[in-house]
């Protein structure tokens, strides 16, 4: 008989390393950074640790960052012969780790675990992720497509679409990324923590029409990590613990962008997932039961259209709802992204679905750094990643809450 | 009795105008000269050429290919085998390279003839492209051009008879390359003119001229291959040829000298201006010379749709400035193969020939969508792929869905425009645009397919179709 997640597994710590060009730390530096936080946090020794799940998005590729395995882990902290393992989703995999260390606890396997979300992008040499992964007929078929390439036809279908000139869509899009700049101005951790305008924004270097360079997120290194236990147990390690109430993963089967129906303004794998995880969690009305989203805005775009398919405004009505109803900001009806989001946080890809969660569970706990942005009454938190490109995603959403 | 049956003819769409040069270099330079595209090379502006003398005939009855060019992609390995592919052609055909020489061109009309007159062929398809460098800062430069032509050789239909021909060879060297070389080298046009072209190009065209039983009065278009502009102007005085009337413009103003291609562009540009009866003597000069004299027949009018040299030479797209053909050409070394070096694996671009050389989809029998590439399951309503058939869609067109502008790819073309067409008749095809005005794209535009380079990876050049806004329209 099938079993919901549903108040199983609690949080107990979370860890964060700066994110950052941190041409000071390696892919195992970062890792330790972030679990010493959250052992710390958790008031755990690493000894009592059972297993643990690490998720890294490029580690095998052209990334120089040791052997695409879990060693890269357990070298780095020194765990002795446990169990710990290594999953990738591509930007999911960080979220991969807590579910899979999620279920570890579910299983009752285990019930003290680990997971760690981590990714080394800056010791490539070149800005940006260069272009991203073969497909069966890469490198030929689907050449040159990096992701602010496949993103922007998202843009341009969009302005399209709901009959957006370039420079209304551009100020639409702008105002997103001043959003997010303000509150990763605010975010002692995030990377990018310039405040700008939206002037500045519109008027940035270009990167891939419709795209500038403040429509993108950072390129960040970075690592979060997790200690789960069973709920049963949580209220040992602490009070104020957290509780995972749904995960979703609505894998697509990856040929939308060869699908004639496809016109690329919405995401029907995120769709489907927030749809999954929101019956999962017993969520009947996001935008009035959800008190955070923390979701996948590795460009401006991106957000825009992740709040239209996880159902926080209707097709179409972002605008309205974000800049004239303002409903996305910390004390608007629906907050959107108050970490600064993958924008102006920094998205090192494996880190930034655990450091979702991170964000969640902070701003329940109501220990935001800075209180200008902690969200009054926090209820449930969502934590929502796409890995892939518009026509190929694997979104994963968690939601968590209070127990 | 075999003829030509269908022409065609390619000009890719960027242009220098030669004011650049002058800037650049100094010196004098009107008009303007066709560039290849960054991802174009003789083999993909010669399937332009062979699909546009191919519409509205049935590829499957080709016998031969011939190709000819002076500036093949490889030095071992077939390039007719890439354009008969990229055509769509049968693979039991006779595909033949013609090279190295300047009249490559005319020597693979004559061969083509042949096999039909022969009966070893019914249907020869001759592809003649070229993409020569000169030295920077030479005349040559500035002369070069780059084009292609192809003709449809059979025996029913005929388009254009062949009334006389003549062929001599002679080992003068006026231009070369060695075989390490990227440019050519050359000596004085003078010798050229006075010991090669003048005397060689008179015997040729008075034996074509015997053997064809005309006179100089009834040639109402004479096309004379000229190393330079001038020296095709010293036939027609001796001949007595009206150079208002009866010459036919090489388009050294507007294209430049295409190479093996000069003399076939020329010709299908005259034949896209003949009429019924006209007499047509083509003359070609280099390692000896060929003379052709031609009859064009009433079926001339069934060619009207060809894009030809015509269609083409007016749709273009200027070059902004030296560096950007420069970056076409490969002239210099350039950045962009610094980092991220892509692999390619042979097998699968094998494994997948239809696709990439044909460009064939697939189309499921139980839903009936067109889906390209062919997966392995309908994406549409999972039927298994045993429901599958193969789809030629090269020949589609369609209209853009979206697209995004990327500034930040190594495309040496930038930017990188990938784009989303859905072909009129079903089928979606997301792809790179090329040959575009980036300031004139926007959804809905009207599409078509062309066969391109994609990259270079460890030595293999990796070849595919594109999209791009339809030309000519």
């Amino acid at each position: 008989m099938r079993e919901s997640i549903k108040d199983k597994v609690s949080i107990i710590g979370t860890g964060c390393t700066k994110f950052a060009e941190r041409w000071d730390a390696d892919v195992e530096d970062l890792i330790k950074e972030a679990v010493d936080e959250a052992l710390a946090d958790a008031g755990v020794e690493l000894k009592d640790i059972q297993a643990g799940w690490v998720g890294t998005g490029r580690g095998s590729q052209q990334v120089p960052m040791g052997p695409p395995s879990a060693i890269i882990a357990t070298s780095s902290l020194q765990t002795q012969y446990i169990p710990f393992t290594r999953v990738e989703n591509l930007c999911c995999a960080g979220q991969e780790a807590v579910r899979a260390a999620a279920f570890g606890i579910a299983s009752k396997c285990y019930d003290l675990v680990l997971a760690i979300g981590v990714e080394k992008l800056k010791d490539t040499g070149f800005g940006g992720l260069g272009e991203m992964f073969p497909g069966p007929w890469q490198p030929i078929y689907g050449a040159f497509g990096t992701p602010p390439g496949r993103y922007a036809m998202a843009a341009t279908a969009y302005f399209s679409k709901y009959g957006l000139s370039p420079e209304e869509g551009k100020r639409i899009l702008a105002e997103i990324s001043v959003k997010s700049h303000y509150y990763g101005a605010r975010n002692p951790k995030a990377h990018l923590r310039r405040e700008i305008t939206v002037e500045e924004a519109i008027n940035a270097p270009m990167i891939c029409w419709p795209l500038g360079l403040y429509d993108c997120c950072g390129v960040t290194d970075g690592a979060s990590a997790a200690v789960l236990v069973p709920s049963s147990d949580a209220r040992k390690y602490r009070d104020d613990y957290v509780n995972i109430k749904a995960f979703s993963i609505a894998c697509g089967p990856g040929w939308l962008k060869e699908d004639e129906r496809y016109d690329f303004t919405y995401w029907r794998e995120t769709q489907e997932g927030a749809k999954a995880a929101y019956a999962e969690a017993g969520i009947k009305d996001p935008r009035k039961e959800l008190s955070l989203v923390e979701l996948h805005d590795c460009f401006s775009i991106a957000e825009l259209i992740a709040c239209e398919s996880m159902f926080l405004c209707p097709p179409g009505g972002f605008k309205e709802y974000f800049t004239e109803r303002r409903a996305y900001y910390h004390d608007g009806e629906m907050p959107v992204d108050v970490s600064g989001g993958l924008k102006s946080f920094g998205h090192p890809i494996g880190a930034s679905g655990a450091r979702e969660i991170a964000e969640c569970v902070k701003q329940l706990q109501g220990k935001v750094e800075e209180p200008s942005r902690q969200i009054a009454n926090f209820e449930l938190g969502l934590a929502h990643n796409q890995g892939g490109h518009p026509g190929r995603f694997v979104p994963g959403i968690a939601i968590i809450g209070r127990p | 009795m075999a003829g030509i049956v269908s022409f065609g003819a390619y000009v890719p769409i960027y242009r220098l105008s030669r004011e650049i040069l002058v800037q650049v270099w100094g010196g004098k330079g009107k008009g303007e000269k066709a560039v290849a595209g960054a991802d174009e090379d003789s083999v993909t502006l010669g399937v332009e050429a062979a699909r546009d003398c191919l519409k509205g005939f049935d590829k499957k009855k080709v016998d031969a290919l011939y190709f000819a060019t002076t500036t093949a992609p490889y030095k071992e390995k077939q390039s007719a085998a890439i354009v008969a592919a990229a055509c769509d052609l049968r693979e039991d055909i006779r595909a033949v390279d013609v090279t190295n020489s300047l009249r490559s061109g005319t020597v693979a009309l004559t061969m083509a003839l042949d096999a039909v007159k022969s009966g070893s062929a019914k249907t020869a398809l001759v592809v003649v492209a070229d993409t020569r460098l000169a030295p920077p800062d030479t005349m040559y430069e500035s002369l070069f051009g780059d084009g292609a032509a192809a003709f449809l050789i059979g025996n029913d239909d005929i388009v254009v008879e062949i009334e006389g021909s003549s062929s001599f060879a002679a080992p003068f060297s006026d231009y070369w390359r060695l075989d390490s070389d990227k440019q050519i080298r050359w000596w004085e046009e003078r010798l050229c003119r006075e010991e090669g072209f003048v005397p060689y190009m008179t015997n040729a065209i008075n034996q074509a001229m015997k053997a064809a039983k005309v006179a100089v009065k009834d040639i109402s278009k004479a096309v004379i291959s000229s190393p330079d502009k001038g020296m095709a102007g010293d036939i027609a005085k001796k001949f007595k040829l009206d150079p208002k009337a009866q010459v036919q413009d090489l388009m050294f103003d507007n294209i430049g000298h295409t190479g093996c291609a000069q003399v076939p562009m020329a010709l299908v540009m005259a034949l896209q201006n003949a009429k019924a009866g006209n007499k047509i003597l083509a003359a070609n000069w280099a390692d000896g010379a060929d003379a052709l004299v031609f009859k064009v027949t009433d079926k001339i009018s069934k060619m009207a749709d060809r894009r030809g040299v015509k269609v083409y030479l007016a749709s273009k797209v200027m070059l902004p400035n030296y560096g950007k053909y420069m970056h076409f050409r490969e002239l210099m070394e350039f950045e962009h193969e610094l980092f991220f070096e892509r692999r390619t694996a042979l097998a699968e671009v094998w494994r997948h020939r239809n696709l990439y050389f044909r460009f064939y989809g697939v189309k499921c029998g139980k839903c009936g969508h067109i889906i390209v590439p062919a997966p392995n399951t309908c994406i549409y309503c999972q039927a298994d792929e045993k429901n599958f058939t193969e789809v030629p869609l090269a020949d589609k067109r369609g209209k853009l869905v979206t697209y995004s502008m990327d500034v930040r790819t190594r495309a040496i073309d930038s930017p990188n425009v990938l784009a989303a067409v859905n072909f009129h008749d079903g089928g979606r095809f997301f792809s790179q645009m090329t040959d575009r005005d980036t300031e004139k794209l926007k959804v809905g535009l009207e599409m078509e397919l062309t066969f391109r380079r994609i990259h270079m990876t460890q030595g293999i050049y990796n070849y595919f179709w594109k999209c791009r806004p339809v030309r000519g329209e």
